[in-house]
């Protein structure tokens, strides 16, 4: 396979390249024609509602499902001609963390280190460092099958990183785990990240701007957007509108007020408890939130208003991810 | 080969971990005595030797191999493991011969666990061990045929229980289908030569003339392009689940 000249993204060589990726099944077409690549040093976070593709997709770049017309390469290997050759470079975290559920962690573990050619000291060594990142410690002489979802998920995650793999996909790594163990398989991923090229699935918004370099919105089998976090949440009305939250009861004379400062567009106003929240908008999208932020401080100072919260709004990403994504919607018609 | 031998201990341990492997042994074991003992009357036979013995195995396979081979592939799926499977750098011939290997592995310990009854039939008389080793090598064979058509049927479904009934029917269309209720049914307007080869394909048939204590090569070549068969087709089942 010739090696093509491509624009490397931001961050180094493609490491997972996806082309044309397609996969159909019967009439229903899952994955519609997708392409984009992740290079080392990159945290892809993959979004999309449930059943927009995600899942087929990452199925197909690590060769359990064959793909319909297209092909990914990882590391230069094509997955539909090379599988063996490509699947040597991946570790994934199928959806739900499936393992032998007789086996414990370590009799799981030593069964993946010898699918993957490791021996002796190496595999040993490959063990425990992949169960200390997971903190599978006190578990490992337990049956799987008896242990919580939390720990099982971690099994999972300690198979994907077991032998080292310079490309990492995961399909919803932190589901079903408490926050605690959120964090810290947060944590685990950043320190992976430097070396490697990652993907991940996930549904839940905060995530992908707490790990990731890039998020990429895909929906009924398409890429909808592409970009940094950052550039995503631009893309909300919400980008640099001012949000201040008054206590007492909403009146139209503070409403007028706000919405007579110099720039504003429209005004929302949300009522909540004993307390107020006005969203501000700007006439100009572009332009930067600071200076009307002062000006609402100023006046909120000068009319002695009981100020609870002022900030500028870098914008929502749920509220982009749900004006991107309307396959649920468009689905639950179809049903109706 | 490192996969394959890794995917064969990891399932033959398999069945050591939960308690399926020593019920499975006990019941294998019970109901191959109290056929033999009660049922064949072996003790009025007046014989030393297996035969009776032997004459149960391919009835008591008929339901014992396919409770074997029914969670092959069917369990992976149920519980999704078959797709971190299939992620793993694994071939796909490695995969379909290491759990097969395994299974077999599996019922050649059950069977070798018989060996009280060949200690009685020489504690009891002076039979020919050469007849009974044939015997025990059909035995080994004729499973490894029940075990391939239940892993290839086990490939098809998720569900373990269709898995096991499917295996059952069909391994009783290849265990009866030299015997009059197949062929009587044929006879009646077909050819000779189609009889006597739905004939051909009978267990039974080969089976019989190995524990007859001749091992032809015609039997051996017979079970194991069977076998042979059966886990090209589980490959190709599995395959073709993959291009969904």
């Amino acid at each position: 396979m010739t090696k093509e000249d491509r624009p490397a993204p931001a961050g180094g060589e493609p490491m997972i390249v996806i082309e044309n990726l397609t996969k159909r099944f019967g009439p229903f077409t899952a994955v519609n024609n997708i392409g984009f690549s992740v290079a080392r040093g990159e945290v892809l976070g993959f979004l999309g509602p449930n059943g927009a593709g995600k899942s087929t997709t990452m199925k197909m770049v690590t060769g359990f499902l064959a793909p319909t017309s297209g092909t990914a390469r990882v590391c230069g290997h094509d997955i539909v001609t090379s599988t063996l050759a490509a699947q040597r470079e991946i570790g994934y975290l199928p959806e739900g963390a499936p393992a032998y559920g007789d086996m414990t962690p370590r009799s799981f573990l030593q069964f993946i280190a010898r699918v993957r050619r490791l021996s002796g000291r190496a595999a040993d060594e490959a063990i425990e460092r992949a169960a200390d990142a997971t903190e599978l410690g006190g578990v490992l002489e337990q049956p799987i099958d008896t242990l919580s979802k939390g720990f099982r998920r971690r099994v999972g995650l300690a198979q994907a990183i077991l032998h080292n793999p310079p490309v990492l996909i995961m399909d919803e790594p932190t589901d079903g785990l408490d926050p605690n163990q959120k964090f810290e398989v947060r944590k685990l991923i950043g320190r992976m990240a430097k070396d490697k090229a990652i993907v991940i699935s996930t549904h839940i918004l905060e995530e992908v701007d707490a790990i990731c370099t890039r998020a990429l919105i895909i929906d009924r089998g398409r890429v909808v957007a592409d970009g940094t976090p950052g550039a995503l949440m631009a893309r909300s009305r919400y980008h640099n509108a001012v949000s201040i939250t008054l206590g007492g009861q909403s009146t139209v004379e503070i409403a007028n007020k706000l919405r007579n400062l110099p720039g504003i567009a429209t005004i929302e106003v949300m009522p909540r408890g004993d307390e107020t929240t006005f969203t501000l908008f700007p006439q100009a999208a572009s332009e930067s939130d600071t200076m009307l932020v002062d000006a609402v401080a100023r006046l909120a100072r000068e009319e002695h208003w009981h100020v609870r919260a002022l900030y500028g709004e870098p914008g929502r990403l749920d509220e982009v991810f749900r004006s991107l994504t309307r396959s649920d919607t468009a689905k639950g018609k179809d049903a109706a | 080969m490192n996969e394959l031998l890794a995917i064969f201990r990891r399932e033959l341990a398999g069945y050591f971990a939960t308690p399926l492997a020593f019920i499975f042994i006990v019941i294998f074991l019970f109901t191959m005595g109290a056929f033999t003992f009660y049922l064949g009357g072996y003790y009025e036979s007046g014989q030393a030797d297996l035969t009776i013995f032997f004459n149960f195995h391919p009835w008591l396979y008929l339901f014992l191999i396919p409770a074997i081979s029914m969670r092959l592939w069917a369990e992976e799926r149920r519980t999704g493991s078959i797709e971190l499977l299939l992620s793993l750098p694994v071939p796909l011939w490695a995969a379909v011969l290491g759990k097969f290997l395994a299974a077999w592995a599996f019922s050649g310990i059950a069977l070798a666990l018989t060996f009280p009854m060949w200690i009685t039939v020489n504690y009891l008389g002076d039979p020919d061990n050469g007849v009974i080793l044939a015997g025990y090598i059909g035995s080994f064979f004729m499973a490894g045929g029940y075990l391939a058509i239940g892993s290839c049927l086990s490939a098809v479904t998720r569900n373990q229980v269709i898995a096991f009934v499917v295996s059952v029917a069909v391994c009783f269309l290849f265990t009866v289908s030299g015997l009059p209720i197949v062929t009587d049914f044929f006879a009646s307007w077909a050819p000779q030569q189609v009889v006597s080869t739905i004939a051909s394909f009978s267990f039974l048939t080969h089976f019989n003339a190995i524990t007859r204590g001749v091992i032809d090569l015609r039997d051996v070549i017979y079970f194991v392009s069977l076998i042979a068969t059966w886990l090209v087709a589980c490959g190709i089942v599995v395959d073709m689940k993959k291009a969904g």
